[in-house]
C-alpha cells in the first residue's frame, strides 16, 4: 500500500472538540488489571511455540580478544540446548554499527559486551549454565577513566548532525573587555535510563519470516535497522511493541540483545525464543548518558547583558562507535550575545557505547549553563530572573530566524508568581528553619520541537460511522494512544469513540521513533494529513471498505525557530549538621504549544521533574576505572528518586498553540521536564548554604 | 537449573541440628536478603531450613536473666517482624531508638517481610560483594578486595584491614548496640547469651567472618535491658536519598542528664563507619560527667575517629558522622543548646 504525499494544513480551532480535553488513557484498564502483554509475556503464536530462553554471556575484560568459548559444562547442564558464540552464531551482513555486530568475531570493546548466549527449556537452567561457560581472554590494556588522554579528539559533528564547533564575533576579546566574568567548569556523571520494564523480547523464526515481539520506542526503526544486517528483506521482519513499560531513549534504537535474541532464534526455527535482560545487565548493554564537562565562560557588561558565551565541552564516546552527545547545542540558541564559541571534544573509552537519555544534550547541557547563569546573577547583583530576561534574544541567535514562539520571559513570570519569588531574600544563606538551610532556586529550560519526515497513516472507513486509524507508532507508556485517538478524531471530524486506533506494528504503516518529543507531533501530522486526504477523496459520508494512506508534507515551518521554553523553581533544604538535600517544593511552568490532552501531559511533565530531581540529587553510575564495569547496576545501589523524596509538585503550562510548529499545534512535551530542573535546585542549595555545587549529583557531602 | 533442599523446621533445636551439621545448609528468615543473594550466586547452600515459623515471634516484657544483667527488659524473639518490633509501645516508649532505626530501615514491604534475627545477619551492601564477576574476600576468601582502590562512597573509616573495607548494613544493629543488648543463641551444645559487641566482627584476616557466631548457631532472642537513657534515646541515619537507601552513617544514642545537665549515661554507636556497628565508647568517656555542648562533642568525636582511615571517596564520612553525633545529642537535650 503505497502512501500519497499530502500537504498538511493545522487543525483549524473550530474543529477542534476531543484535543485539548482530559481523556483517560484507553489502554489504563487493561494496564491496571494485568492484563497488557508486555514484550516477554505475549503467549499467542507464534511465540508460544515450545518457547526457549535466552541467557547473556558477558565479558569480564575491558578491551581484548575471546581466545576460547568453553560451554562443555554448560551444554551439559539439564535443560541447555545450545550454547552460541562468535565461531558459532549466524553471521550477518556487512553492517556500520559495530554495536549489533554480536558474536561475529572475537573482539572484545568493552565489559559487559555479549560472548556467548545460552538457550535451555527454563530461564533458570539459562541463567544457570551461562554461568558455567568459561571464556578465556586475551586481555589488552584499556582507558575507562573519564580524563582528557592522548586520544581526545574534536568530531566532526555531534548528535544528530549538528556541528561539532560554531564561533561568531571576537569571544577572548569581549571577555576581556567584560565588567563581570563567571568561568567555571561544571560536571554530569554516567547515568543510566533505568525504565521500569526492562530490555525484553521474544523471537520467532520461521525460515521465511522473523517475528519479533519487542520491547521498543520504535517498531519500523528496529526493523529497518536489523533487516538489512540479517540479509532480509523489510517484509521480513515483523516487530510489535504493542506495551512498553517506559524507555528514556534507552529504546529508542536496537541494542545489542535485540540482536542477540534474533540470532538465537534463527539457529531454532520453528521456536519461539525469549530474552529478558537484567536489571544488571542494563548497566552494561542498553546504553547510557555519557557524563560530561561544561567548561563555561560568560562576560557581562554592569547590567548583565552577556557581551560573550563560551561553552566548552569535554565527554566520553564509546571508542569503537562514536556517540557525540549534543550537550552545547542548548546554548547556541538560548541566550543574546554577539560574541559566542561552542565546542566539543570527546574522549575514546573502552566502555559501552553510550545512547539516548531523555533530553540529551539538553539535561547536562543546561544544567551548566543554568547554574553560570546563576553564578552571573550573583556576580551582577540582580535577581536571577531579571537576569534571564535582560539576556532575552529578539531572533535565534544560531540561525537568525524569529522563533514561532519564545515563552521563556512568561514562563519565568508566572512561575515567579506561583511560587512566591517576590519574598525570596536576595541573599545566599538568609534562612535557618529548625535543622535546615532554606533557599529557593529558578533554572530555565528548552527544548526543540521536533518533526520527523517518514511518517503514514491509513485511514478506512467501516459500519456505523467508524474508522480504522492505523500508523505504527508506538506507545511506551506516554499516553500516544489516547492522544492519537483525539487527534484522529478532530481532524475527521467525528466523536473519538468512531476511531480505532492500530499502533505499534510494522504492518501497519511506517512511524518513526517515539523520541525526541517527536512522536504526537511527527505522527499527529500524518493523521491529520490523511484525514485531509480522506476527506477530499471520500467526503463527509464515504463507503466502508475506502482508505487512504497518505504521508504528510509542509508540516513544520522552516522559517521559524521552534523551540518550547520552560522555567522549573526549586524549594531546597539541606540539614545544617548533615548536609543532607530534601527538595519540599518543585514548580515548572511550561511553553509548549498546543497541549492535547491535560492528563496525560501533566503525567509528562511531572514524570519529567521528577526525574529532573533525580538526577540532581541522586542518578550516579560509578564506573570503576580499573575495570570498566559499573558497579552500581541495581536499583539498590543507582539512586533514583523514591516516593518520600517527591513532595509538592506542580507543573503548568500556557495557554497556547503553535501550527508552525506542528499541524496537531503543539512541540512535544516528553523530555522539556528533565532540563533545567537539576540547575534550579543546584541553584537553590546555593541559596540556602552559600555553597556553589557544580556538579550532579548535589549530594550531602557537599556541604560538610 | 540449581536444586536446593527445603525444611520447614518444627522446632528451634531441629533446625540448628540440621544447620550445624551441614555446611552447605542455610537457615531461612524472611528472605529478603538471603533470596536475593541466591538469585545472584552469592549464597550457594545446598539445603534451606526455614525457621521463620518458629514460635519465636513474641515481644515480652520481662525480668532479665542475670548473665544479661538482670532487670526489667524486653525479650524480643527473632522472628518478630521489623515492622512489628518498630510499632511495639514498648519499644517506642522505652528504647525509641530501636523503633527508629527499624523505620530508617528498607522499606515498608521489606520491614513486614523481614526478621530480627534476620536483619542482624544480613550481609553487606559491598556492590563488589553482591557481584561474583568482581573479587571480593568476603565472598570468595582469598581473591581480593575490589572496594580498595575502587568503588568508595560507603566504605568504612574505622577498623578496616587490607582484607575487607566495607561496612555492616543494618541500622537495627547499631541501634541495639547503642543500647547494650543481649543475643540469645542456640547451638548444638545449648544456649549462651553475647554481648550485642560481641556479635559482629572487625574483617580482619577473616572478613568472610561477619559474627563470632559458628555456622549453624541460630538468634533466637535479642534482650534489651531498660535504662533511664535507653529511654531518652534516638536514631539519625544521613542518607543520600529520603527513604530506601543504606546509611551514609548513622548514629544511635542514648543520653541521661544530671540534674546539673551534665552526662550521667551516654551510650554512642555509630552506623556505616566499620565493619560492625561502631559503639563509641572512648567518646561516651569523654562526655561522662561533662555538659555535651556542641564544642565539647566534636572533641569527643575527634578523639573516636583518632584511627579512622578515609580515602578520596568517603572522607566526608568524618565530618558527617561527627555532625550528625552533634545534632543526635542535641536533641535527646530537649532542644537545649
Ligand atoms: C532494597 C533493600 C533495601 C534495604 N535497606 C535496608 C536499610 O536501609 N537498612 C537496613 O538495616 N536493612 C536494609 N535492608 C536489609 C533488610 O533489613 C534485610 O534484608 C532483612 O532485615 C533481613 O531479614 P530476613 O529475615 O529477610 O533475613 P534472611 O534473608 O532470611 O536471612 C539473612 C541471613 O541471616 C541468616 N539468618 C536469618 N535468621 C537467622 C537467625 N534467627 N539466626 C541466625 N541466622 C539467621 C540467614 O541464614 C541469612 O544468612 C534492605 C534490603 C533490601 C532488599
Ligand atoms: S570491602 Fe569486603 S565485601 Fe567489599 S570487596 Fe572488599 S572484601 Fe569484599
Amino acid at each position: 500500500m503505497s502512501a500519497v504525499e499530502q500537504p498538511v494544513t493545522p487543525l483549524e480551532r473550530d474543529a477542534i472538540r476531543s484535543v485539548g480535553t482530559a481523556h483517560p488513557r484507553v489502554d489504563g484498564p487493561l494496564k491496571v488489571a494485568g492484563r497488557a502483554a508486555y514484550a516477554v509475556e505475549h503467549r499467542e503464536a507464534p511465540y508460544d511455540a515450545r518457547p526457549l530462553h535466552a541467557w547473556l554471556v558477558q565479558s569480564t575484560v575491558a578491551r581484548g580478544r575471546v581466545l576460547a568459548v568453553d560451554a562443555a559444562r554448560a551444554v551439559a547442564h539439564p535443560g541447555v540446548v545450545s550454547v552460541l558464540d562468535h565461531t558459532s552464531a549466524p553471521r550477518l551482513q556487512e553492517g556500520e554499527d559495530r554495536e549489533l555486530e554480536v558474536l561475529q568475531d572475537d573482539r572484545v570493546d568493552f565489559r559487559g559486551q555479549i560472548v556467548a548466549v545460552v538457550l535451555a527449556e527454563t530461564s533458570e537452567a539459562a541463567r544457570e549454565a551461562a554461568g558455567l561457560v568459561e571464556v578465556a581472554y586475551d586481555e589488552q590494556s584499556h582507558q575507562a577513566a573519564f580524563e582528557e588522554t592522548e586520544d581526545t579528539y574534536e568530531p566532526e559533528t555531534v548528535n544528530p548532525e549538528m556541528p561539532a564547533r560554531t564561533e561568531e564575533g571576537d569571544v577572548d576579546g569581549a571577555l576581556a573587555g567584560a565588567a563581570v566574568v563567571v568561568d567555571a567548569t561544571y560536571e554530569t556523571p554516567v547515568e543510566h535510563n533505568n525504565p521500569l520494564e526492562p530490555h525484553a523480547a521474544i523471537a520467532h523464526w520461521d525460515g521465511e519470516v522473523l517475528t519479533l515481539a519487542d520491547s521498543t520506542q520504535g517498531v519500523h526503526p528496529v526493523a529497518q535497522t536489523l533487516a538489512p544486517l540479517l540479509g532480509l528483506e523489510q517484509a521480513q521482519l515483523h516487530v510489535v511493541a504493542p506495551y512498553v513499560g517506559g524507555g528514556f531513549g534507552s529504546k529508542g534504537v536496537p541494542h545489542a540483545p535485540e540482536m542477540a535474541v534474533v540470532l538465537a532464534a534463527m539457529t531454532q526455527p520453528g521456536r519461539a525464543v525469549r530474552l529478558a535482560v537484567t536489571r544488571q545487565q542494563m548497566f552494561a548493554l542498553t546504553g547510557h548518558r555519557t557524563p560530561t564537562r561544561s567548561h563555561f565562560r560568560l562576560g557581562a557588561d554592569a547590567d548583565g547583558r552577556l557581551v560573550a558565551i563560551e561553552h566548552e565541552v569535554l565527554e566520553p564516546t564509546s571508542r569503537w562507535k562514536e556517540f557525540g552527545e549534543q550537550t552545547a547545542a542548548p546554548t547556541r540558541m538560548m541566550y543574546a550575545a554577539r560574541n559566542r564559541r561552542t565546542g566539543h571534544r570527546l574522549v575514546p573509552l573502552d566502555v559501552a557505547v553510550p545512547s539516548w537519555m531523555r533530553a540529551p544534550g539538553e539535561m547536562p547541557g543546561m544544567f551548566a549553563h543554568e547554574v553560570a547563569m546563576d553564578e552571573l546573577a550573583v556576580a551582577c547583583g540582580l535577581d536571577p530572573i531579571e537576569l534571564r530576561v535582560r539576556n532575552e534574544p529578539d531572533v535565534d541567535p544560531e540561525t537568525g530566524k524569529p522563533f514561532s514562539r519564545r515563552g521563556l520571559v512568561d514562563c519565568l513570570r508566572r512561575g515567579a508568581e506561583r511560587f512566591g519569588w517576590s519574598e525570596r531574600p536576595a541573599e545566599a544563606r538568609a534562612t535557618l528553619e529548625g535543622d535546615w538551610w532554606v533557599g529557593t532556586g529558578v533554572a530555565a529550560a528548552t527544548y526543540p520541537a521536533m518533526l520527523n519526515p517518514g511518517n503514514e497513516a491509513r485511514i478506512s472507513a467501516a459500519d456505523g460511522g467508524h474508522y480504522d486509524v492505523a500508523i505504527g507508532a508506538v506507545d511506551i507508556g506516554t499516553g500516544a494512544r489516547t492522544v492519537l485517538q483525539q487527534i484522529a478524531a478532530d481532524a475527521l471530524g467525528v466523536d473519538a469513540s468512531c476511531i480505532r486506533l492500530r499502533i505499534a506494528d510494522t504492518d501497519l504503516p511506517p512511524a518513526t521513533v517515539a523520541g525526541g518529543s517527536s512522536g504526537t507531533a511527527s505522527w499527529g501530522a500524518a493523521i491529520v494529513a490523511t484525514a485531509q486526504r480522506f476527506r477530499a477523496d471520500h467526503g463527509d459520508a464515504p463507503d466502508p471498505g475506502v482508505w487512504t494512506q497518505a504521508e504528510a508534507t509542509d508540516a513544520q515551518s522552516e522559517d521559524h525557530a521552534l523551540h518550547s521554553f520552560g522555567a522549573s523553581f526549586a524549594e531546597v533544604r539541606v540539614h545544617r549538621w548533615t548536609g543532607e538535600v530534601r527538595v519540599p517544593r518543585l514548580l515548572g511552568v511550561y511553553s509548549v504549544g498546543r497541549v492535547i490532552n491535560p492528563v496525560t501531559a501533566r503525567s509528562q511533565l511531572i514524570g519529567g521533574l521528577v526525574m529532573g530531581m533525580s538526577v540532581g540529587l541522586f542518578e550516579e553510575s560509578y564506573r570503576d576505572p580499573r575495570t570498566g564495569h559499573v558497579v552500581t547496576q541495581d536499583l539498590a545501589t543507582y539512586h533514583v528518586a523514591s516516593h518520600a523524596d517527591v513532595r509538592d509538585l506542580q507543573v503548568e503550562w500556557l495557554d497556547e498553540e503553535d501550527p508552525l510548529a506542528s499541524p496537531v499545534g503543539g512541540r512535544g512535551i516528553g523530555e522539556i521536564g528533565v532540563v533545567g530542573t537539576a540547575a534550579s535546585i543546584a541553584n537553590a542549595a546555593f541559596h540556602a548554604t552559600g555553597t556553589r555545587v557544580r556538579s550532579i549529583p548535589v549530594t550531602a557531602d557537599r556541604f560538610l | 537449573m540449581r536444586e536446593l533442599d527445603y525444611h520447614r523446621a518444627d522446632d528451634a533445636a531441629g533446625a540448628v541440628a540440621l544447620v550445624s551439621g551441614d555446611p552447605e545448609a542455610s537457615f531461612l528468615g524472611g528472605g529478603t536478603n538471603l533470596v536475593d543473594h541466591l538469585k545472584l550466586g552469592v549464597a550457594r547452600p545446598r539445603v534451606l531450613v526455614d525457621i521463620s515459623r518458629l514460635p519465636l515471634d513474641q515481644v515480652e516484657e520481662v525480668e532479665l536473666p542475670g548473665d544479661s544483667g538482670g532487670g526489667p527488659g524486653l525479650r524480643v524473639g527473632a522472628n518478630v517482624r521489623n515492622s512489628d518490633l518498630a510499632a511495639h509501645p514498648a519499644v517506642r516508649s522505652g528504647w525509641p531508638v530501636v523503633s527508629r532505626a527499624l523505620l530508617a530501615g528498607a522499606s515498608g514491604q521489606l520491614r513486614h517481610q523481614a526478621t530480627t534475627g534476620g536483619n542482624l545477619m544480613q550481609r553487606t551492601r559491598c556492590v563488589y560483594f553482591q557481584d561474583v564477576t568482581t573479587a571480593c574476600n568476603k565472598r570468595e576468601p582469598g581473591s581480593g578486595c575490589s572496594a580498595i582502590g575502587g568503588y568508595a562512597r560507603y566504605n568504612a573509616v574505622l577498623g578496616a584491614s587490607e582484607h575487607c573495607v566495607t561496612v555492616h548494613p543494618s541500622d537495627l544493629a547499631v541501634a541495639l548496640a547503642a543500647v547494650d543488648a543481649v543475643v540469645v543463641v542456640l547451638g548444638p551444645d545449648g544456649e549462651r547469651r553475647v554481648p550485642f559487641e560481641e556479635l559482629h566482627r572487625l574483617p580482619g584476616d577473616a572478613p568472610e567472618r561477619d559474627t563470632t557466631l559458628a555456622h549453624g548457631e541460630l538468634i533466637t532472642a535479642v534482650e534489651l535491658p531498660a535504662s533511664a537513657a535507653a529511654a531518652t534515646s534516638t536514631y539519625h541515619k544521613a542518607r543520600d536519598r529520603a527513604s530506601y537507601a543504606f546509611a551514609l552513617v548513622s548514629v544511635a544514642a542514648a543520653l541521661e542528664l544530671d540534674e546539673a545537665g551534665r552526662v550521667a549515661d551516654v551510650r554512642i554507636a555509630w552506623g556505616g563507619i566499620a565493619h560492625k556497628p561502631w559503639r563509641a565508647r572512648v567518646a561516651e568517656q569523654a562526655l561522662l560527667g561533662a555538659e555535651p555542648t556542641e564544642e565539647r562533642v566534636a572533641a569527643a568525636c575527634a578523639d573516636e575517629l583518632a584511627d579512622a582511615r578515609t580515602s578520596e571517596g568517603n572522607a566526608f564520612k568524618v565530618p558527617m558522622v561527627t555532625a550528625a553525633t552533634q545534632h543526635v545529642l542535641q536533641s535527646l537535650q530537649g532542644g537545649r543548646r
